[in-house]
């Protein structure tokens, strides 16, 4: 099992899910986040005062996906999440130990 | 039928004040929201109760005592009739005597109702200044000083028509109390921030002010909608009567013109911040609106409506410069509440002798009175509260947010645990 962690612009979130439940992913959780890559910040104004704002809106997609459908999960949301220009982002994958739907005690795959 | 016609001109004029005072009562909510809406979310509990717990103290203290050193009414308004001590016959008279011309016959508890929302505005001023890093308490202790004897005393030599101590009656023109209400306000404040000190981390090691932005700037705006709005009673009111067409075209005068100066200061407050600063400012726009409205208090009567929007837009543009300057000078005012109604108030009463009947030499002998005296005063009563049991909070409460050390809570919680 593996998740799929991905930092997308706030935009991008409902292409995202579409994307993921069109190829089975049924669950996701969604955070917001702010962050920065090589994507510089901004400056701000506020009475006169200039102030740099390096932290910009992201938002982040996790979904615990069965290994046989994460690579094309990864391809889905990149491809979905992509605009060419700077700051669309990461996906980040890292394996889970184990799984566990609370509801009816199934684990490991059964539960994703 | 006669009396009828003088029994109604009593019923109006009393009625008018009533509600020209529910509407500066109005601003009260104004100032929350405007207030609410410039701080930190972590102090918006702790300003919100200090606006409402001074209104509520206002209207107390002036009772109790502050109606009887302005206008001799009476401790705990002793010379107001209450509903059965009226003595119908001798009001009737008085009323049948001014007539539409003279002077305005009313219920002297409409008086007291109209006076007492004039002070809460002008203890409200100071709440802005000091807000962030002042003790709760300590607040609402200088609250009951200012609203019970500061503001009173400096309100008697002028509207009460009472001798100054070694300078006799004044001849100072003020219609609203740009200098009696707003300048007081902001002279009173000064003193506190000067006492209090700058929030931790406004001003850089260089000296250059930081930005230490509001949390909520819909608030802030729709503050400042109400506080225009309550404007018209402030202005409106302060003209005393209603009956009669000379006075009730004076009226609309007032609203007319309180409108347009309020107008001014916003278009050249928002002009000059985006030549200055290279953005539209939206916090410097509505303190200039608000310093528009606080310009044309002095004479809100006697100018066209084109004037009154000059008038406003200096102070508009008065007001922009001052809020630079102070911050330059270390002076921190999270609000702009000093600029706005004690730079721009100093301007409203000096635009009475330039534009209108006042004289200089009065003008500024009754400001250098109410000043003088409110400054004087409110610098002692600071530095005392400040000897009894301190004004300002530890840095640590500082960072944690005042809401949660004068208060235990937050305006906007985000993990209380909910049993249910």
């Amino acid at each position: 099992m593996k998740l799929i962690t991905a930092i997308v612009k706030p935009f991008k979130l409902d292409d995202v899910r579409q994307a993921l439940s069109d190829i089975g992913v049924q669950g996701v959780t969604v955070t917001e986040v702010k962050g920065f890559g090589r994507q510089k910040g901004h400056t701000e104004l506020y009475r006169g005062a200039e102030y740099v704002v390096d932290f910009l809106p992201k938002v982040k997609v996790e979904a615990g996906v069965a290994d046989d459908i994460a690579d094309s999960a990864i391809e889905a949301i990149a491809k979905v999440a992509n605009t060419g220009k700077i700051g669309d982002g990461k996906i980040f994958v890292t394996n889970i130990e184990q799984t566990v739907r609370i509801r009816t005690g199934e684990t490991g795959d059964e539960a994703l | 039928m006669e009396n009828q016609i003088f029994e109604l001109q009593y019923a109006l004029d009393t009625f008018y004040f009533l509600i020209c005072g529910a509407l500066v009562m109005w601003m009260a909510a104004g100032f929350a929201m405007l207030e609410a809406g410039l701080v930190r979310s972590k102090n918006t509990t702790e300003i919100l109760t200090k606006n409402i717990s001074l209104f509520a103290i206002a209207s107390t203290m002036y009772m109790v005592c502050g109606y009887q050193f302005m206008y001799d009414g009476g401790f705990f308004l002793s010379g107001v009739d209450t509903t059965g001590s009226l003595d119908k016959a001798a009001v009737l008279a008085a009323s049948a005597e001014n007539g539409f011309d003279g002077d305005s016959v009313y219920s002297g508890a409409s008086d007291f109702f109209f006076q007492v929302v004039f002070v809460a505005t002008a203890m409200s001023i100071v709440s802005g200044a000091v807000a962030e890093r002042m003790k709760l308490w300590a607040f609402l202790l200088f609250a009951v000083v200012m609203t019970g004897f500061i503001y009173p005393i400096e309100g008697g030599w002028t509207w009460g028509g009472k001798d100054v101590p070694f300078l006799g009656a004044l001849d100072y023109s003020d219609y609203a109390g740009s200098g009696i209400v707003h300048m007081a306000g902001a002279a009173a404040a000064l003193a506190g921030v000067l006492v209090l000190g700058a929030r931790k981390g406004k001003y850089g090691k260089d000296g250059s002010a930081q930005a230490i932005p509001g949390a909520n700037l819909p608030l802030a705006t729709l503050g400042t909608f109400i506080l225009w709005m309550g404007w018209f009673g402030f202005n409106g009111g302060s003209t005393l009567k209603l009956g009669g067409i000379e006075v009730a075209n004076e009226v609309a005068n007032v609203f007319m013109n309180t409108n347009a100066a309020a107008s001014g200061g916003l278009i050249a407050a928002l002009i000059l911040a985006r030549l200055m600063f290279g953005k539209a400012d939206l916090t410097m726009a509505l303190n200039g609106a608000l310093a528009g409205l606080v310009a044309i208090t002095a004479d809100p009567a006697s100018q066209s409506a084109l004037m009154s929007t000059i008038i406003g837009a200096i102070g508009g543009v008065l007001v922009v410069l001052s809020i630079v300057l102070l911050d330059k000078i270390k002076i921190d005012d999270p609000v702009g509440a000093i600029s706005v109604h004690g730079t721009v108030g100093i301007w409203g009463v000096l635009a009475v002798a330039i534009f209108g009947d006042a004289s200089f030499g009065g003008q500024i002998v009754g400001l250098l009175a109410i000043f003088v005296w409110v400054f004087v005063t409110s610098l002692i009563v600071w530095l005392a509260i400040k000897a009894i049991m301190g004004i300002r909070v530890s840095e640590q409460e500082e960072y944690d947010g005042v809401d949660l050390s004068e208060c235990g809570m937050e305006a906007y919680p985000e993990f209380a645990s909910s049993k249910g």
